[in-house]
């Protein structure tokens, strides 16, 4: 059993803000993920029978599409699913070994796959699906918040977020610090009544997701037509009545 | 963590513009030791400012495909075997310079070159141009050429490449039709801003996936019905006098009169003075007036008489008349569009009270064309942005015009918060000059190849009515198809035979599968022998970089390289990347050297052009004139001081779009990210077509040649003369069989007809519409041999309601037969809610040939995905003794892919776990020789 470390004073919680009011589900974040993190200090997040019958392979984000039918209306939502970098995330508590470790200073979750044995205890523990085996390596991988970039000062300091954010094409995926009140992804979520996933479940995920809305024009309402009316009507000759400047 | 090695790798970041799909935005790609680490997104580029979608993400894997074709080859087996024997590139450009050589000596008409998603089209316009073939074309025909055309005809600009929504002062966009790949992040990021800053967006959609899930309204249009839809939306403004008539009479056509003479050649046109301006009723003087004047009060309703004695009406007013009509009531249509009367009417209210109860108003004062000074920029605030969904209808192009009418009367077009040009659009109106025809026989065509006509005079067709192109694009049986009938190539070739075209020369298009209408009839005709023994296509060459279905039928295989290899332009003179702010090009540099055999088509294109002793490509002596591609981007020049890139021009290269070739053009780009871009001042930033600062700009850019009004043409007198040499009036006339097409499809004003093939098909046994959506992360058929993208969807369904899957007895992941006139397909079903209730659809282009892309045998692509092209015609059904018609739209030639019926039934038990129809595996076998390999 791996144990949680004492959160200092004043540390941070970094973590994703995603907006599901402006996500169209186009997995780009999810195939920028795995094309930095498979580089990356996160080693290769390795592809299984890639030109083949069953193509599979490690991701640390994946995207799923569904619809829903709630309150008798119904609609789309694509959810992004990832790590959310719980503040009590048993996937940490349960591992056997101290692989899996949350790091005091930011809250994220990570994985010495040098320590892992692959015995996926994790993977059982994680109620929303964030972990993944690496069949190659016998080791679990897991979304790492890009910490090979956010804290990278060979770059520019607007590149310093992780991969999915920077790429998100419709700019639906926010980082920062949900510890700091004042930060802008903790004023998102008070201004948009972000949520956790499963809240019941008490694993307090630092991530949060932004619930759909819907914009709305008020007019008054439409008159119905005069019934079989035909020919140009009123409003308009009145309109055309006035003159006009060329 | 992995540990980090003990040397550190040599990194380098180079700039260049991805190609994985057809979106153009700027990357920098990250390479290790010369090997590739990463590509992201280019903060600093116009078109995707650093963002990055997930098949540009996946760019790696497509550099790695083991899809790639790594050397010449010439077919050894029968066509489509896939028999082939490595060659040297000297071969193979030895046996392309001699075939085409003798077909120029002939009669070069008998090449025809068609292109796919390419972004190169002004150099091979230019190559078949200079070769004297007026059988060129590019994928436009079958992708959106409806919507292109519309606009081009009727604002000089068009939605997705020529214009794009003002996401800054949008307050309401409609978004009718749009698949998720036209176009991608620019969309993406402008939806995003809508939602930061409130705007409602509405989508019209028979199906709900994409941008569709987040839209605030969805309306689960019935296919089709869209042009009905918005003239019942004209219908309700129009009702409620709510119309912007001062944009009108200064903008628009409205007010010019249009003649009143049924049965004369005159009838329809606009009445013009003697110097040939259009002319309207001044209210003011109570006299007819040049329409053009500035001050005058022109009347948009009446009847008034010319001084000849004719009558005329305000283009308006026979607009009025016609959309007033209770046909067009929102109750008359409902049913038929699938969306309620209240609704059609609620929207029609929202449209207006955000046009003219919230206009925007910028501070920002600017000059018309009349030379007036205006203080402020007054917009309607109400976007609409069209695509695939509109475009791929036989009535697509009067569905677009529709569109845009409606942007007429409110005002919309390039004011503040509403649809905007993107420069170096717009162009004065219809968009260029008639399509080329040799001024001599077997010389140069006098113009580009896909041209504009104005009239039956600009036709391609010879004495009898009849089509000089193979395709028939400019001929009676689609008179504006200004990108030609790429979809109908193959079926055209192989109905002429030998005495048709002798080479069919196809660059990056999968003509014999997921871009043709009914690949099992293609690739038929592909490979089917006359009497003799000779293939009917005579001799087939394919470029491409991948192994798809089509180059198994090729005799000659001329392999390109991926984009990060090679140079390519992306060129104000074919489909650049400016945007509403300004003029924008862009490159490709080669970021990776390549390790096969293989050359960039346009390098190898070039060379050909040489070696053919090509005006323009050869000098006097027919020595070539350009080493490659990045030669001739430099130094071409189309017309004195214009070229293929429009930045860095001049020997100081501070020159903007004219300039002499500046030698170091190519690396001022590649210093600046590999694109080029100016700024437009904010007074040019709206009106466009009618802002002198901005028309004198864009003349002195070389982007237009006249600096005049473009008068936004309500009324396209264009169609009204196609009309009366149909009725007989004007010469040329069509053939017989085509006169009463031309006369009801030329309507000078938006109409609306059932698509034809609906029409003509027995509704009752195909009672459902079937349409195809693009999926996000995949760019037709480029994605399935990506090792990422095919983890993300290596398979299909099709999809429909819940409530008619209830009906039929249909489950989830249940197999069921979907028939057509023209064939049946198995596959499997999904149920779903947002989806039209008569609507089926799929994925586009999952489906593979087995053998194809390198894929394994069992791949799901082969075993359980599918194409629903497998049920679409490329004709339209046959009616009495005549030849069948193209199933594609009258007017523009547009591939009608979504107009198809289907039925659908549950297999029967025991049905194998496969889709069907399935054809042989025909995977490339190369035999290697020593001096291939040499």
């Amino acid at each position: 059993m791996s144990t949680l470390p004492e959160r200092p004073q004043g540390a941070k919680r970094l973590g994703l803000v995603i907006d599901l009011d402006t996500c169209v589900g186009c997995h780009a974040c999810a195939v920028n993920c795995k094309e930095w993190n498979t580089g990356g200090e996160a080693g290769i997040l390795p592809d299984y029978d890639k030109y083949g019958p069953e193509p599979d392979g490690v991701w640390f984000n994946r995207i799923h599409s569904y619809e829903t039918d709630a309150g008798g209306c119904s609609r789309t939502v694509n959810f992004p699913r990832s790590c959310l970098h719980c503040e009590n995330p048993l996937c940490v508590t349960v591992c056997p070994t101290g692989a899996s470790y949350k790091r005091a200073e930011d809250g994220i979750v990570l994985v010495d796959t040098d320590k892992c044995i692959g015995c996926q205890l994790c993977a059982w523990a994680c109620p929303y699906g964030a972990r993944e085996l690496d069949e190659k390596a016998g080791v679990m991988r897991k979304c790492t918040l890009c910490v090979d970039r956010i804290y990278n000062e060979s770059l520019p300091q607007e590149e310093r977020v992780p991969a999915c954010v920077a790429s998100c094409p419709a700019r639906a995926r926010h980082f920062g610090d949900l510890a700091d009140p004042d930060s802008e992804v903790s004023k998102l979520v008070k201004e948009r009544g972000g949520a956790d996933l499963l809240p019941g479940l008490g694993y307090q995920p630092t991530n949060k997701y932004l619930p759909p809305r819907r914009a709305t024009i008020p007019t008054a309402p439409a008159k119905p037509a005069a019934s079989g009316a035909t020919g140009i009507g009123a409003a308009l000759l009145g309109l055309l009545d006035r003159a006009l400047s060329r | 963590m992995a540990a980090t090695g003990q040397s550190q790798p040599k990194r380098t970041v180079a700039r260049t513009t991805c190609y994985m799909c057809a979106c153009r935005c700027g990357i920098k790609v990250h390479l290790e030791d010369g090997r590739l680490r990463y590509i992201e997104g280019n903060r600093d580029h116009p078109v995707n400012r650093g963002v990055l979608c997930g098949k540009g993400s996946a760019g790696i894997m497509t550099a790695i495909s083991p899809a790639r074709l790594s050397t010449p080859l010439k077919r050894t087996g029968p066509r489509g075997s896939g028999a082939f024997e490595a060659i040297s590139w000297e071969e193979a450009m030895r046996i392309a310079t001699e075939r085409l050589a003798a077909i120029r000596a002939s009669d070069p008409g008998r090449l025809a070159l068609y292109t796919g998603r390419d972004q190169s089209q002004s150099l091979t316009g230019h190559f078949a141009r200079m070769f004297g073939t007026v059988n060129y074309a590019a994928h436009g025909g079958f992708c959106s050429v409806n919507m292109a055309a519309a606009g081009l005809y009727s604002l000089g600009g068009a939605f997705w490449e020529f214009g794009e929504p003002d996401w800054e002062h949008a307050r309401l966009f409609l978004l009718f039709g749009v698949s998720e790949d036209h176009d991608s992040n620019p969309l993406k990021l402008g939806l995003g801003r809508l939602k930061e800053r409130g705007a409602k967006i509405l989508s019209i959609n028979p199906v709900r996936t994409g941008y569709s899930a987040i839209a605030d309204e969805f309306l689960a249009i019935t296919p089709g019905t869209d042009g009905l839809l918005v003239l019942a939306l004209i219908h309700c403004l129009l009702e409620a006098g709510r119309i912007d008539a001062q944009f009108l009479i200064r903008y628009t056509n409205a007010h010019h009169l249009v003649i009143d003479a049924p049965g004369e050649g005159g009838h329809g046109l606009i009445a013009r003075d003697a110097a040939g301006h259009a002319l309207c009723f001044d209210r003011a003087s109570g006299e007819l007036r040049e329409a053009h004047s500035p001050g005058i009060d022109p009347a948009l309703l009446g009847t008034f008489e010319l001084p000849d004695g004719r009558r005329a009406r305000p283009a308006f007013a026979l607009l009025a008349e016609r959309y007033a009509d209770p046909q067009y009531a929102p109750e008359a249509v409902a049913a038929r569009c699938g969306i309620e009367a209240a609704t059609i009417r609620r929207i029609a209210a929202e449209i207006a009270e955000v046009a003219f109860n919230h206009p925007v108003v910028l501070d920002q004062p600017w000059t018309d064309t009349a030379g007036r000074r205006h203080a402020v920029m007054t917009g309607r605030p109400v976007a609409i942005h069209a695509m695939r969904g509109v475009s791929a209808h036989s009535n697509g192009f009067h569905t677009c015009r529709a569109i845009h009418v409606l942007q007429m009367l409110l005002g919309a077009v390039d004011t503040p918060g509403s649809w905007r040009y993107k420069s170096p659009y717009p162009k004065p109106i219809p968009g260029g000059p008639p399509p080329g025809r040799p001024r001599v026989p077997g010389g140069p065509l006098d113009a580009p190849p896909l041209g504009f006509p104005r009239g039956p005079e600009d036709l391609l067709v010879d004495a009898a009515g009849e089509a000089l192109r193979l395709d028939r694009a400019f001929s009676w049986e689609a008179p504006l198809a200004v990108h030609g009938l790429m979809h109908m190539a193959i079926a055209r070739a192989y109905e002429a035979g030998p005495q048709g075209i002798d080479t069919l020369f196809l660059f990056m298009s999968n003509m014999a599968w997921n871009s043709a209408m009914n690949p099992g009839e293609t690739t038929r005709m592909l490979s089917e022998c006359d009497a003799q023994g000779n293939y009917r296509i005579p001799f087939v060459i394919v470029a491409d970089a991948f192994s798809s279905e089509t180059v198994a039928y090729a005799d000659l295989v001329l392999p390109d390289t991926t984009y990060l290899e090679r140079y390519d332009c992306i060129s104000l003179l074919d489909r650049p990347i400016g945007s509403a702010h300004g003029p924008a090009d862009a490159i490709r540099i080669p970021v990776l050297r390549p390790d096969r055999a293989v050359r960039p088509f346009q390098d190898v294109l070039i060379d050909l052009a040489g070696r053919l002793g090509l005006p323009d490509f050869a000098d006097e002596q027919g020595r070539p004139l350009y080493s490659s591609y990045a030669d001739y981007m430099i130094r071409h020049q189309r017309r004195p001081g214009i070229g293929p890139l429009a930045g860095f021009r001049g020997a100081d290269g501070r020159a903007i779009g004219k300039g002499e070739p500046n030698p170091r053009q190519l690396e001022r780009y590649v210093e600046n990210g590999s694109f080029w871009r100016h700024e437009l001042p904010a007074e040019q930033l709206y009106f466009k077509h009618a802002n002198r600062a901005y028309l004198a700009g864009a003349k002195a850019m070389g982007l237009i040649d006249d600096d005049a009004q473009i008068v936004l043409q309500l009324y396209c007198e264009t169609l009204q003369r196609f009309r009366l040499a149909a009725e007989g009036h004007v010469a040329p006339r069509p053939p017989e069989r085509l006169r009463e097409r031309i006369a009801r499809f030329f309507d000078p004003l938006p109409i609306w007809y059932v698509p034809l093939e609906e029409a003509m098909t027995d509704r009752a046994t195909y009672p459902l519409h079937a349409i195809t959506q693009r999926p996000m992360a995949m760019y037709h058929s480029w994605g399935s041999h990506n090792a990422w993208l095919r983890q993300i969807l290596p398979e299909n369904r099709l999809y429909l309601h819940r409530d008619l899957a209830a009906r039929l007895g249909i489950c989830d992941e249940d197999w069921v037969w979907v028939r057509s006139r023209s064939g049946s397909l198995r596959c499997r079903a999904r149920t779903m809610s947002g989806v039209n209730r008569d609507t089926v659809w799929t994925w586009n282009a999952i489906g593979k040939r087995t053998g194809a892309w390198a894929l394994a045998h069992a791949a799901p692509e082969f075993r359980r995905g599918f194409l629903l092209n497998h049920v679409i015609s490329e004709y339209l059904p046959q009616e009495g003794g005549a030849a069948p018609q193209s199933n594609s739209d009258p007017v523009t030639g547009q591939a009608a892919w979504f107009d198809l019926t289907v039925s659908l039934e549950p297999c029967a038990a025991g049905t194998p776990d496969k889709t069907s129809p399935r054809w042989s595996a025909n995977p490339l076998h190369v035999r290697r020789t020593a001096e291939a390999v040499r």
